[in-house]
């Protein structure tokens, strides 16, 4: 910061400052850090009264996430001697394990879809983007607003004729049609971003390639989009997020094989209601990834939210 | 289009465009690159949509396909549109959306305010109390059902903890009075961090030469507050109410997850009511009615909205 001004907070105006915004932070912060000691609460600490802060750590919230388990009788328990360190866990509360739990299926969804539907529309977004930036489109405003439009629908209005298009094509709980949903959706934020980001690049890069005999499809895909991998980068990120968290379509329009997480954690049932020291694995297990990407998207993420409308 | 169709427009194609698309002119380059997006929007919203318009004028139940399908004309939207129980749920939306975008602007400005003095970590702080809206709101939403239990949860025990209050004498998701505030509550952790993000880009758009001329002519704190910050936050502001308001609208993840639009129906917003319509009493002619009213409405909403927004930003 350069010389003394006039407009500079005080010392006791930025210690205020922080304290309140630290503050904040922590109470913000508290339901998310809830989430994650619970996954490492025994079942009967997870529902203790006063809520327990210091407990002893347990991986049995983890070992229920993923296994399904049936009851067993004293003899068939003594007879079966538990072999590994999970089995163990299930043994002690009188249980074996009678296989994986629908779990890992779910994730590996959420995955597929995700990153299916991430990819197509971020390349069909840098196609679209392109062209909006560079050429000279009949209506293009109407356009760019038709798309941005579509994002205004609530999902449920279009889910009934989804719904029934799907059914019809046969595309309803399969991987491709929620990968072609969830790209139709993301494609408005894509096609806004990514504009914005190709605006930045000056276009005396491509004159210049134009001039040393690229051809306008070379002068595309070796100058711009180099120039424009941050921001393709950050829109991927931004489209991944949404397609992992999106629960309406998921819920509606999945219901074994496509099955995303989100609809499936909420379901995650123990003996006698929900097994909270589980469901809580599963959200901590789920929602890691996206806690990643936000810090590394960091400086890009008030552009992504307001689809480009604000840039830093 | 029939075999001859195709010939004629074929035909019909002078060979001037012919030989552009096969050298790849710039707009064929142009059209190329936009056709699919273009293309994939019509097939899986606009045609949805017009699919929607038809349905809302027919009795068809998607439950039960081959059933006489009837043309009902108009009385759908009569039927809904003089129905009390939706003029609730609107209500119950009303009332979701007023007290929402009330906390998060006041909570996301003072923020926004606070984070701009640009103290020590200032940036640090800044992600971390953003993270909350990046997590998806159904898992979230549901393991807030376990901190708002009335013996066993974090929520209530803080409470019962600054209060005095006994922690099992309320429940925030049972209570037909508490079960609205719960919703309010979430949604409020949840994206205040977004208006907070968009009031930072406003304020630090203002260049500080404005402040220190303001200073030179002896404007009081206060009065360049209200003068020089809120006018020039003011276009940044509307826009976050504006995306906000459109996010809440649509709101259904959270609401399912938490309350389930119980108890009652005191909190059925309206995408959780059209929901029950559409996929549990199957009535689909009716909530594709619903979900034409409901469009046509946040449409009509945002558009005047923006009108005023632009005149704003002119000023």
């Amino acid at each position: 910061m350069s010389g003394f001004s006039v407009t500079d907070p005080s010392k006791g105006q930025k210690w205020v400052a922080g304290v309140l915004v630290v503050l904040y932070a922590v109470i913000t912060l508290l339901p998310l850090l809830w989430i994650v000691a619970t996954g490492f609460k025994s079942s009967p600490d997870s529902i203790a009264y006063p809520p327990k802060v210091t407990f002893e750590p347990t991986v049995e919230g983890y070992v229920n996430l993923f296994t399904s388990q049936t009851r067993q009788t004293e003899e068939y328990l003594a007879e079966n001697p538990p072999t590994t360190w999970y089995e163990e866990i299930v043994h002690d509360k009188g249980m074996v394990i009678a296989g994986p739990s629908r779990f890992g299926e779910r994730f590996l969804n959420s995955v597929i879809i995700g990153f299916g539907s991430t990819f197509l529309s971020v390349f069909l977004g840098t196609l679209a983007a392109y062209a909006f930036s560079r050429y000279r489109i009949p209506l293009k405003d109407d356009l760019l607003f038709f798309i941005l439009s579509t994002r205004m629908m609530p999902p449920i209005a279009v889910a009934i004729p989804i719904f029934l298009m799907f059914r019809s094509l046969g595309l309803s709980d399969t991987h491709a049609g929620m990968i072609l949903l969830y790209t139709a959706v993301n494609l408005s934020l894509s096609v806004w971003l990514l504009k914005g980001f190709i605006d930045e690049i000056p276009r005396e890069y491509e004159e210049a390639a134009l001039i040393d005999g690229y051809t306008r499809f070379q002068a595309f895909y070796k100058v711009v989009l180099p120039q424009a991998a941050t921001g393709i980068a950050s829109t991927a990120i931004f489209c991944l997020i949404f397609a992992w968290n999106e629960y309406a379509f998921a819920v509606l329009l999945t219901s074994g094989t496509a099955q995303t997480a989100p609809p499936f954690i909420p379901t995650i049932i123990g003996v006698g209601g929900q097994d909270w020291p589980a469901v809580a694995a599963g959200a901590t297990i789920f929602l890691l990834p996206v806690v990643v990407f936000t810090i590394l998207l960091r400086k890009h993420l008030l552009r992504g939210i307001t689809f480009g409308a604000v840039r830093k | 289009m029939s075999e001859t169709g195709i010939n004629r427009v074929a035909q019909a194609t002078p060979p001037r465009v012919a030989r552009k698309i096969r050298g790849l002119s710039d707009r064929a380059i142009a059209w190329i690159f936009v056709a699919p997006t273009i293309f994939l929007l019509l097939a899986i919203n606009i045609f949805p949509l017009i699919w929607t318009i038809r349905l809302s004028f027919t009795n068809f139940r998607a439950n039960r396909p081959n059933a006489d399908v009837k043309w009902l004309g108009l009385r759908n939207y009569e039927r809904i549109l003089s129905d009390p129980d939706i003029w609730i749920t609107m209500q119950a939306t009303a009332h979701f959306l007023f007290w929402t975008i009330f906390f998060q602007v006041l909570i996301g400005f003072a923020l926004a305010w606070f984070i701009n003095k640009k103290f020590k970590g200032s940036d640090l702080w800044t992600t971390i109390i953003v993270l909350p809206m990046m997590l998806s709101p159904a898992v979230v939403g549901n393991f807030w059902t376990f901190l708002y239990q009335p013996q066993i949860g974090l929520f209530n025990y803080a409470v019962s903890f600054f209060t005095g209050v006994d922690p099992t004498s309320f429940s925030m998701i049972g209570d037909v009075s508490l079960a609205p505030w719960s919703l309010v509550i979430v949604d409020t952790w949840m994206w205040t961090p977004f208006v907070m993000l968009i009031c930072l880009a406003g304020l630090r758009s203002i260049p500080d030469t404005i402040y220190e001329a303001a200073e030179c002519d002896r404007a009081s704190k206060w009065r360049q507050f209200w003068t020089i910050t809120i006018p020039m936050v003011l276009p940044f502001l509307m826009l976050a109410v504006l995306f906000r308001g459109i996010e809440n609208f649509k709101m259904f993840d959270l609401v399912v997850q938490l309350t389930g639009g119980g108890p009652g129906s005191t909190t059925e917003l309206t995408s959780v009511n059209l929901k029950r319509e559409a996929f549990e009493k199957w009535r689909t002619g009716y909530a594709s009615a619903y979900a034409i009213i409901l469009f046509v409405t946040v449409f009509g909403l945002a558009s005047i909205y923006v009108k005023a927004l632009n005149k704003v930003k002119e000023r």
